[in-house]
């Protein structure tokens, strides 16, 4: 009658599959499309590409996944990412070649300090998430602008470079970086008593808190967390570009929540999935670079990413 | 000057006919992809009465209801209003038809005052486009007198008592000239004084003719203010009559179908140990200067209106709000105000008054939310071993007999009383020495409830304390040892739960 023994203690269930399915139907019918439209499309060199384009945005998208799943947003992600990067990026450039490691280790610092900032004013000082990284996005550019005067950084060394343009058997080290990413995610959203706070705090922070759980310090850790993938996206941006520019990262916040929603990961929190996120990182990526192929103007590949991030929204609410 | 829309009037129906039949329903029957969920709905509601439709879950009165208000069709059956066979395709058929309904998430627009709520949608007007407040006001206030409604036209919705919201819902649906009034639960968020404000309400607009279907688990009120009472039982029609020729014991038995045992209160022991001792705690304006002990093996009942502080104390004592003054020991050690993960660790649970909103986690599934409290337990440096937890789960689902096709399901799917047993799941699993419960059977059935106080009473006899909240009187007395008694953020009296009666509770507290 009443029970059937639980099959995993993952956050799979019936709809939370179909959800999923549904994401993953939309990723194979663009898929589908581009293949047709252009012979180069389905090719291996194209396709490490296409990865390896998404890999920053899917980078910034599993942070800020985090973020939403509480029922927050973030917005400073793409600001954050330039600091990083630029603060990195000073401590990297040919002259001063064996602080790759120690730059490495700035940036991704500066990334988790901005964050912690973040997280302190939403979860402690209670000011609303949207308000407080709108905030940081135009603090955290200001910054960059200060530090940089205005100009980019080059003559990166060659070993920071690498994180950008280096392979591993033939594989683009972004990639691997992302799927690493990725994978420690996963297994801290799925497995860990942190993640399973993580959802209860965005489905319902008042049960989460008479169930003895920190709300406060899970919801300022998500901030944490966005704030140090931003610091790692923008480590391999400057890698990649093999210059730190100060107006880096422009708009990389909405590609970046935009992954999330097109995910199915809920704007009012408790509900999403990191593997959503990564094929809604790959369908914005899909989309752009199978719209380079056809020859298509950017301008009209705004148009319809746009389109695509309502429409999902749509589906997303015509489920419930 | 063009007035686009018609006055409302009170509808004048003849008084002298009481026994006409305004809605008769007659082996109404209603499937969900072929599994039957209404199989014999019958009711006949005479003008001029309280109709009490009375049903555990899923006896099948909201599909029943559901059916008569048009939002469902039926599959087979009868459904006349006035003797005349109807099919509803919509609410607003229905409405047309003089149904309306007043359901438990009422939606008013709190930032309108009361005569831009009525008029919603068909303000009169000058000019065709202006709308003419000064004239709204004058028919809304002449309209609330005229069904001898308190409440005032021109005050804001956000302002009024959740009570005084319904009023104004009812009017609005009586505007409509609806003649039948369907409510569902409709005092579950209100206090015991205004209740009696909606009852009064409820008695004048029946003497005028109209009719209510008024569904509650609450039976006390059923017994207040019911003339008749039909009782469904697993999608079928069981018995109906008037109220006046059954006593509790009898509406028990046949909503639930058995003879129910009540639970028998325990004797309290001489000098058993103090688990909880509250010494003049105080919060602000809620309330001030409490004292209050738990002996181990204990039930204490609060009683006191909405508004007495009452909700207040208890929170504060779990640590969901600081206090402003006094301390608060448990099991021998001071608890730190304002967490309620130290109590949690020290040996409290919390079961809050409103599931939903602080109690669980709707979009969570059945395990997750059983487990919440106690996950660190059963992690090891933050991971979650997945065998202990699965094990624990379905411990605890076969011990507070969840029904569910899986633990995987969310939570938002089951019913109020399987929505109940997660939570005091979720409580049970951290292995509390103290319950503290507010009202803990609000929205539930009668069989459920049964099952709650059978296993408070058995949770204190097993040597634990339990701290309960309740607004319905017989429920505090049938389960408490001691009785606290709450008026205006002060603890007044504390009588022996054997001693008290519906009468006195409600003197001392009022």
């Amino acid at each position: 009658m009443s029970t059937i023994a639980l099959e995993r203690s993952g956050s799979f269930r019936a709809g939370e599959m179909i959800r999923q399915f549904s994401i993953v139907l939309v990723f194979l019918l663009i898929v589908a499309f581009f293949s047709v439209a252009s012979p180069y499309f389905m090719s291996w060199p194209n396709w490490l590409n296409l990865v390896r384009q998404s890999s920053i945005n899917g980078i910034l998208a599993i942070g800020v996944t985090f973020v939403i799943l509480t029922k927050g947003i973030d917005l400073s992600v793409g600001s954050v990412m330039a600091i990083s990067g630029m603060i990195a990026a000073s401590l990297v450039t040919e002259t001063n070649e064996h602080f790759v490691l120690i730059g490495i280790l700035a940036g991704l610092a500066v990334g988790a300090g901005l964050g912690l900032v973040n997280g302190v004013l939403v979860a402690a000082i209670k000011v609303p998430p949207f308000v407080v990284t709108l905030g940081m996005l135009s603090v955290a550019r200001g910054l960059t602008l200060i530090f940089s005067q205005g100009s980019p950084i080059p003559n990166l060394s060659d070993a920071y470079k690498w994180i950008g343009s280096g392979q591993v058997v033939y594989i683009p080290v972004p990639i691997i970086i992302l799927f690493l990413v990725f994978i420690i995610g996963w297994v801290v959203l799925n497995y860990t008593t942190f993640g399973r706070y993580v959802y209860a705090v965005g489905g319902n922070e008042k049960a989460a808190r008479t169930s003895g759980i920190s709300t406060k310090v899970i919801v300022g850790a998500t901030y944490v967390i966005s704030g140090l993938l931003a610091g790692l996206a923008g480590l391999v941006l400057t890698a990649r570009t093999t210059a730190a520019l100060p107006q880096a990262g422009i708009g990389y916040e909405l590609d970046a929540i935009a992954a999330v929603v097109i995910g199915g990961t809920s704007l009012a929190g408790g509900r999403g999935s990191l593997l959503g996120t990564l094929i809604g990182a790959l369908i914005i990526g899909t989309i752009n670079n199978g719209m380079d192929l056809m020859g298509v103007s950017s301008y009209y590949q705004q148009v319809l990413k746009g389109t695509i991030i309502v429409v999902a929204v749509i589906a997303d609410q015509f489920r419930k | 000057m063009v007035n686009a829309t018609e006055k409302i009037k009170v509808q004048t129906t003849a008084q002298s006919s009481s026994a006409r039949v305004l809605l008769r329903a007659e082996g109404v029957e209603k499937s969900f992809n072929g599994v039957p969920a209404l199989v014999d709905g019958r009711l006949t509601l005479k003008a001029g009465t309280v109709h009490a439709l009375c049903g555990g879950n899923g006896a099948g009165k909201s599909t029943f209801l559901n059916i008569a208000m048009g939002l469902l069709r039926r599959d087979g059956g009868i459904v006349e209003i006035d003797g005349e066979q109807v099919d509803f395709k919509s609410a607003a058929d229905a409405l047309r038809h003089g149904i309306a309904i007043i359901t438990q998430e009422l939606s008013p627009v709190p930032e309108m005052t009361v005569a831009e709520n009525l008029y919603l949608g068909r303000e009169p007007k000058r000019l065709g486009v202006l709308i003419d407040f000064s004239q709204m006001r004058r028919d809304a206030q002449a309209f609330l007198d005229e069904l001898g409604f308190e409440v005032d036209a021109t005050r804001k919705m956000g302002e009024l008592s959740l009570a005084q919201i319904q009023l104004v819902e009812i009017a609005k649906a009586l505007s409509y000239r609806a003649h039948i009034v369907i409510m569902d639960e409709p005092t579950s968020a209100i206090g015991e004084h205004e209740v009696h404000v909606l009852f009064n309400a409820l008695r004048k607009i029946t003497a005028r003719g109209s009719a209510i279907v008024y569904v509650s688990h609450k039976l006390t009120e059923i017994f207040e203010i019911a003339d008749e009472y039909t009782v469904f039982r697993d999608g079928r029609f069981i018995e109906t009559g008037n109220i006046k020729d059954i006593d509790r014991r009898h509406l028990v038995t046949q909503i639930v179908g058995r003879e129910v045992k009540l639970v028998e209160r325990g004797k309290p022991l001489e000098d058993a140990p103090i688990l909880l001792s509250v010494s003049n705690l105080a919060r602000g304006s809620h309330f001030r200067d409490i004292s209050l002990d738990v002996a181990s093996g204990e039930v204490v009942g609060i009683y006191g209106l909405l508004g007495s502080g009452r909700t207040e104390f208890l929170e504060t004592i779990f640590g969901l709000h600081s206090p402003t003054g006094g301390e608060i020991v448990f099991d021998g050690g001071k608890v730190k105000p304002g967490s309620p993960k130290d109590a949690i660790q020290r040996g409290m649970a919390m079961v809050t008054e409103d599931r939903k909103d602080s109690g669980l986690v709707l979009s969570a599934s059945i395990a997750h939310n059983i487990t919440l409290s106690s996950l660190a337990l059963m992690a090891i440096s933050g991971f979650i071993r997945g065998d202990k937890e699965r094990s624990a789960v379905q411990d605890m689902i076969v011990s507070q007999r969840i029904k569910s096709a899986s633990p995987d399901v969310a939570v938002e799917t089951l019913s109020g009383g399987n929505q109940q047993k997660v939570v005091l799941a979720r409580c049970l699993l951290t292995n509390p020495k103290l319950l503290i419960c507010d009202e803990p059977t609000r929205g539930i059935d009668e069989g459920s409830k049964q099952e709650i106080y059978a296993f408070l009473r058995d949770f204190a006899a097993k040597g634990n304390g339990v701290l309960v909240v309740s607004s319905e009187a017989p429920e505090i007395m049938q389960l408490s040892d001691r009785i606290a008694i709450f008026k205006q953020g002060q603890l007044v009296n504390v009588i022996d739960g054997a001693e008290a009666s519906q009468q006195t509770l409600m003197d001392l507290a009022s």
